[in-house]
């Protein structure tokens, strides 16, 4: 054999040995230098996490009435990733889903397609790798369907899944909010806080206000699985913490007669005219109870309102254009804590303490004519009525307008009108009003809340800077009339002096000012409870799972208000006249134990324009009893309908007398007090319900007291309590704590407890 | 010879003393004893990557392992008998041998199955496939080898003629393995064509010609879409690893987790998690490696590549004192084969080369990568025979 061929033969063996090498150079880069990262990667490709959601707490109120607690329902989903790997995009998937829950193919793709800039609601906001739920509530015999035949349904899946249940239906669905799946940038924004893309949130109310303290903590297993995701085992477990019940100041008969009280009143009222001979339109309302010590929000009743439960497994698109439409009303806002409205005569408790303030004097006697003038514009009584001379008593129960103007009028002239010198203007007024907690947020524990408006100088001042351009645009605009360029120019000269007919309006809640039916009643309460301003609260407490009070709400004080004691003794026993004879308000309490509860109140109606064309009056009226010694403060607003006396006040003696049980029926504060008592846990999961004059700290003189000497049924968590608040003779409800829900399992449920519930409440009812 | 001779473990050493033994004495048994430790190993790799999941499959989890034992049963006695074949008779059946293979290979055109993208199986009766073109490489060697190593008169090389014959036979076996297609059987032929031919002693014109056309016809073949989507996609995995973790790049990211993650020790056998968790595709045939480096470590992986530096050893030390150039032509064949194979199978699991369905000699499950393997062992044994006959 030759020599090259051998040569070759060794050529080879080095090639050989070199491949060797380098084989096994790279098995000890991989296994020995990179070994760390290799490691944790075999890990996180064989370790799944499942999650148990944990149950969230339910919503109770004072009492421990459910108000929200979870059930289960058949929900379907569609799985938009899976739909979009079909053939043609899942349309055919679509339109026999369409079929069998009928609802139109339209909808669904509305449905299911991503939330982004530009496309409108309804859309999915969640994850888009979370399957949208398109169907809550399935009935059996569809959810089994689409089990079934799943080759039909590729990508759709109907499965037991916790939903928020609503017991009260649409009762005070605006407190409540709903729950919304979790946005991809709330997802972002809390992934610390063990938040997951197929979460539910809350999105508004105290759903979302107390998402934290009502959601518990999700339990997590984890397990090996192989590459197809199945599992194979189990690494680590960690039990669902249920998460806590919250318990409401919040009083869900209360609440139901607020409701029912406010949809009278403004059916009423539809069946007055104005002065042009037209209905009224009485287009909402809202009713606002608070404990005037605490801030405590006993009941806020906004019409119109809508059933929660729309929100449960995703909303429709129809559904949603109804709680946004303006023809309906905009449900979906509260009147209560968004809705701002001019306060009208009600604001006088703001101005009369602002003119104290400002030395006039509670002895003194005012003139009140049929009008004001003010340069040369002419600011009329109401209704033009001329009242004679009075003091400031009168002047609050008739409500007297002229008397108001010249405080405003004179103080404004004190300020230094519209050119003030630096430090002069004091703008008591405007000061007064803020103190009371006017043009800014109350602090309530619900978010989205409206802060209505002072418009003081220096709102003059910002707000002509913001439109000025406009204005002075217009003025030069040859397609406006001479009147309109006339009145555009003005505000681009001098839009931003603080004028005397500001000062006039701003003293009798006209003009510019704006409340909230909330502002109001906390402006009420803090004068009837005593100088406090509160903030207002609706949640009292939270209850662990094994019933222990996690949390408890304090009165949150603001700030105390800058009147001394005469005064606010003063104007409280002034207001009290109001529904007395010569009264404003006194048509609607002719009948009313004043002796018993005197009531203290005051009527407002805000013109909201001056022509034909614009809106009819805001009818107020606010009310503190009893008025010698206040425990409750109740607003009631209706917008589009006449005078507070007429209608408002009318809203509210419906409510005082549930309170109080003046016109025979139970009394639902039988204490005449805001309860301070928390329903307790029972050991077998059902919350005790309290009866509410035990739950009173005190009973009150004016109510008669069975209760006084009994021990705190609370403390007894025997089954015998319907007996025993039977017994009592207050309306007794043993309320089921919700079935619990973990996973996707079919909860066993207590459908025996749920009887009981209603056979009590039932019972209760019987006369 | 000039040229010193490469001589390993006391067997080689003592080939004087057996001239006059029996051939079973003669044997050489370091390769034979690495050979059945690859194959030892082989078999618990197999059964560790299929066990679990013969199992979830409602399976026999003992099916596969035990599948292996035959082929490996047939792959010896075969070896056997391949070893005991007068050389001279082996020269004779040659062009039977090729003839017979490529007549599979056509026929596995005709009437075979495609497995992961290439028609190469011709499924037999009991669960059993054929693949004709692991027994094509045999054939082509003992060919390749009888035509070369012909001795013409005062002639130590092969002529020009001699080797353009060679390439035409050649290009039979590989252009059918090629319409496959098969294009890692089509690269180990290759290299089992440049091996004899370089070794063979032609001059270094043919060698730098066949790498030149070799990188031309890869070059054509990406070009002019040759090559199907799947394997292009695996070379663009291969040159971006992280491009595609769920794709082409799956595979080997997965493979990669799971050597890594065996260290220096590895899980220990039937405990790896991303054997047992079936996340490596085709474990007990490409990947079977991969096996290895999960639940026996670098200590494994290490030993599998030090058997085969043995088998490949053994081999080059045969053909370096075979007595005659077909000899040495057939070992370096052989060889040439599991050189390039072995480094081709474990490269691709340890990311370093692309992923080609290559088996890896006596370990990957594979009844006929199996038997040919051994038949080939066989070869080898063989003219080591030839090499201490008395």
């Amino acid at each position: 054999m030759s020599d090259r061929s051998t040569l070759r033969l060794l050529v080879v063996r080095v090639l050989v040995l070199s491949l060797l090498a380098t084989l096994g150079g790279r098995l000890w880069y991989l296994q020995v230098l990179a070994a760390g990262d290799f490691s944790t990667a075999a890990a996180d490709n064989r370790i799944r996490e499942v999650i148990t959601p944990a149950p969230r707490g339910s919503i109770l109120d004072a009492a421990g009435r459910p108000m929200v607690r979870n059930r289960t329902a058949l929900v379907v989903s569609v799985d938009s990733q899976a739909l979009t790997r079909q053939p043609d995009a899942g349309i055919a998937v679509l339109h026999r889903l369409a079929l069998v829950i009928r609802v139109p193919v339209r909808d669904l793709q509305r449905m299911i397609r991503p939330c982004a800039k530009g496309v409108p609601r309804p859309c999915w906001n969640g994850s888009p790798l979370q399957p949208v739920p398109v169907l809550a509530d399935a009935p059996p015999q569809v959810a089994l369907r689409i089990a079934e035949h799943q080759e039909d349904f590729p990508g759709v899946t109907a499965q037991f899944q916790a939903v928020r249940d609503y017991p009260r239906h649409s009762l005070a669905a605006h407190l409540l909010g709903y729950l919304a799946p979790i946005t991809l940038d709330q997802l972002a924004a809390s992934q610390r806080a063990g938040h997951r893309d197929t979460d539910l949130v809350g999105a508004a109310g105290l759903e979302k206000q107390y998402d934290s303290r009502l959601r518990g903590v999700d339990g997590v297993r984890q397990v090996t699985v192989d590459h197809a995701g199945l599992v194979t085992g189990t690494v680590s477990q960690t039990a669902p913490v249920q998460g806590g019940d919250l318990v409401t100041n919040l009083d869900a008969r209360l609440q139901a007669l607020a409701e029912k009280s406010l949809v009278e009143g403004l059916t009423t009222a539809r069946k007055g005219h104005d002065k042009y001979g037209r209905p009224y339109r009485g287009t909402s309302g809202a009713v606002v109870v608070l404990g005037a010590r605490t801030g405590a929000v006993l009941a806020m009743a906004s019409y119109p309102s809508y059933d929660p439960t729309v929100w449960t497994g995703g909303i429709s698109a129809q559904d949603y254009a109804q709680l946004t439409s303006a023809a309906a009303g905009v449900p979906l806002i509260s009147r209560a804590t968004q809705g701002e409205f001019a306060p009208g005569s009600t604001f006088k408790l703001a101005s009369a303490s602002a003119a104290v303030r400002g030395g006039y004097s509670l002895n003194s006697t005012y003139q009140c004519p049929g009008f004001y003038d003010v340069g040369n514009a002419r600011f009329h009584n109401f209704e033009g009525i001329a009242e004679g001379s009075m003091n400031l008593r009168k002047a609050l129960i008739k409500s007297c307008d002229t008397v108001f103007y010249r405080f405003g009028y004179e103080m404004w002239l004190r300020d230094g009108g519209v050119r003030p010198a630096k430090g002069q203007a004091r703008e008591l007024f405007a000061r007064t009003a803020q103190a009371y907690g006017f043009g800014a947020a109350t602090g309530l524990d619900l978010p989205a809340e409206a802060g209505g408006r002072i418009p003081d100088r220096a709102f003059k001042q910002a707000f002509w800077k913001l439109r000025r351009a406009d204005y002075c645009a217009g003025a030069r605009n040859p397609k406006f009339d001479a009147l309109r360029r006339r009145l555009d120019q003005e505000f681009c000269t001098d839009g931003y002096r603080y004028r005397a007919g500001d000062a006039v309006n701003f003293a009798i809640g006209q003009g510019d000012v704006l409340v909230t039916p909330l502002q109001l009643a906390v402006a009420y309460a803090a004068m009837a409870g005593g100088g406090t301003v509160y903030r207002p609260q609706v949640a009292k407490a939270v209850l662990g799972p094994t019933g222990e009070v996690t949390w408890r709400a304090q009165p949150r004080a603001v700030r105390r208000l800058p009147i001394d004691k005469t005064t606010m003794d003063y104007i409280r026993s002034a207001m009290a006249g109001v529904t007395r004879p010569g009264g404003t308000a006194y048509g609607a309490f002719t009948d009313w134990p004043q002796d018993r509860i005197p009531i203290g109140g005051k009527t407002g109606t805000a013109e909201v324009g001056l022509t034909k064309a614009s809106r009819q009056d805001t009818s107020w009226f606010v009310a503190f009893a009893p008025a010698t010694d206040p425990q409750f403060v109740v607003v009631n607003m209706l917008e589009q309908v006449g005078t507070g006396g007429a209608y408002a006040a009318k809203v509210v003696r419906r409510v005082l007398d549930g309170m109080y049980g003046v016109s025979g029926q139970h009394a639902i504060f039988p204490g005449g007090r805001v309860p301070t008592a928390l329903p307790r846990l029972r050991p077998d999961g059902t919350i005790s319900v309290v009866p509410a004059n035990l739950l009173a700290p005190a009973p009150a003189a004016t109510s008669p007291a069975p209760a006084a000497t009994s021990p705190a049924p609370a403390a007894t968590s025997s089954g015998d309590h319907a007996d025993l608040a039977g017994a009592l003779g207050v309306s007794p409800c043993i309320c089921a704590r919700s079935p619990r829900v973990a996973g996707r399992q079919v909860p066993g449920g207590r459908p025996g407890v749920v009887a009981t519930v209603s056979a009590a409440e039932a019972k209760a009812r019987a006369p | 010879m000039s040229v010193p001779t490469f001589r390993l473990g006391p067997a080689a050493s003592k080939d004087r003393l057996r001239r006059r033994e029996s051939p079973l004495r003669r044997t050489d048994w370091v390769l034979t004893a690495a050979v059945l430790a690859l194959g030892a190993l082989g078999t618990l790799l197999v059964w560790s990557a299929t066990r679990v999941r013969q199992e979830s499959a409602g399976l026999d989890p003992q099916g596969f392992l035990k599948r292996h034992l035959l082929n490996l049963a047939i792959g010896l006695v075969l070896a056997v008998v391949t070893a005991a074949f007068d050389h001279r008779m082996l020269r004779a059946y040659a062009p039977i041998v090729f003839v017979a293979s490529c007549v599979g290979l056509v026929a596995v055109l005709v009437i075979g199955s495609t497995i992961n993208g290439a028609h190469s199986w011709i499924v037999l009766a009991g669960g059993f496939q054929l693949q004709p073109s692991e027994f094509a490489k045999v054939g082509l060697i003992v060919s390749m080898a009888m035509l070369l190593g012909e001795k013409r008169d005062g002639e130590s090389v092969p002529r020009g003629s001699d080797v353009l014959v060679v390439l035409a036979l050649a290009a039979v076996p590989l252009g059918l393995v090629m319409l496959q297609p098969d294009f890692g059987t089509a690269l180990v032929l290759t290299f089992v064509i440049l091996g004899v031919i370089s070794v063979s002693g032609a001059s270094a014109k043919w060698i730098v010609g066949l790498l030149a056309a070799g990188a031309i016809v890869a070059v054509l073949a990406v070009h002019l879409g040759v090559l199907k989507e799947y394997q292009l996609d695996r070379f663009k995995a291969f040159a971006n690893p992280t491009a595609d973790s769920h794709g082409a790049g799956y595979n080997t990211r997965q493979a990669r987790i799971a050597i890594g993650s065996g260290g220096l020790t590895g899980k220990g056998l039937f405990k790896g998690t991303q054997t047992n968790g079936h996340f490596v595709p085709e474990q007990q045939t490409d990947f079977v490696f991969t096996v290895a480096g999960e639940e026996l470590g670098l200590a494994g992986g290490g030993t599998i590549i030090l058997l085969l530096g043995i088998v490949l050893w053994r081999g080059l030390s045969i053909a370096a004192r075979a007595p005659d150039l077909f000899g040495r032509l057939v070992a370096t064949g052989v060889v040439a084969w599991f050189a390039f194979q072995s480094f081709v199978n474990i490269g691709m699991t340890l990311g370093i080369m692309p992923v080609t369905g290559l088996p890896l000699p006596f370990v990957s499950y594979g009844g006929s990568a199996m038997i040919a393997n051994l038949m080939a062992v066989g070869l080898l044994q063989n003219v080591h025979l030839r090499n201490t006959e008395p």
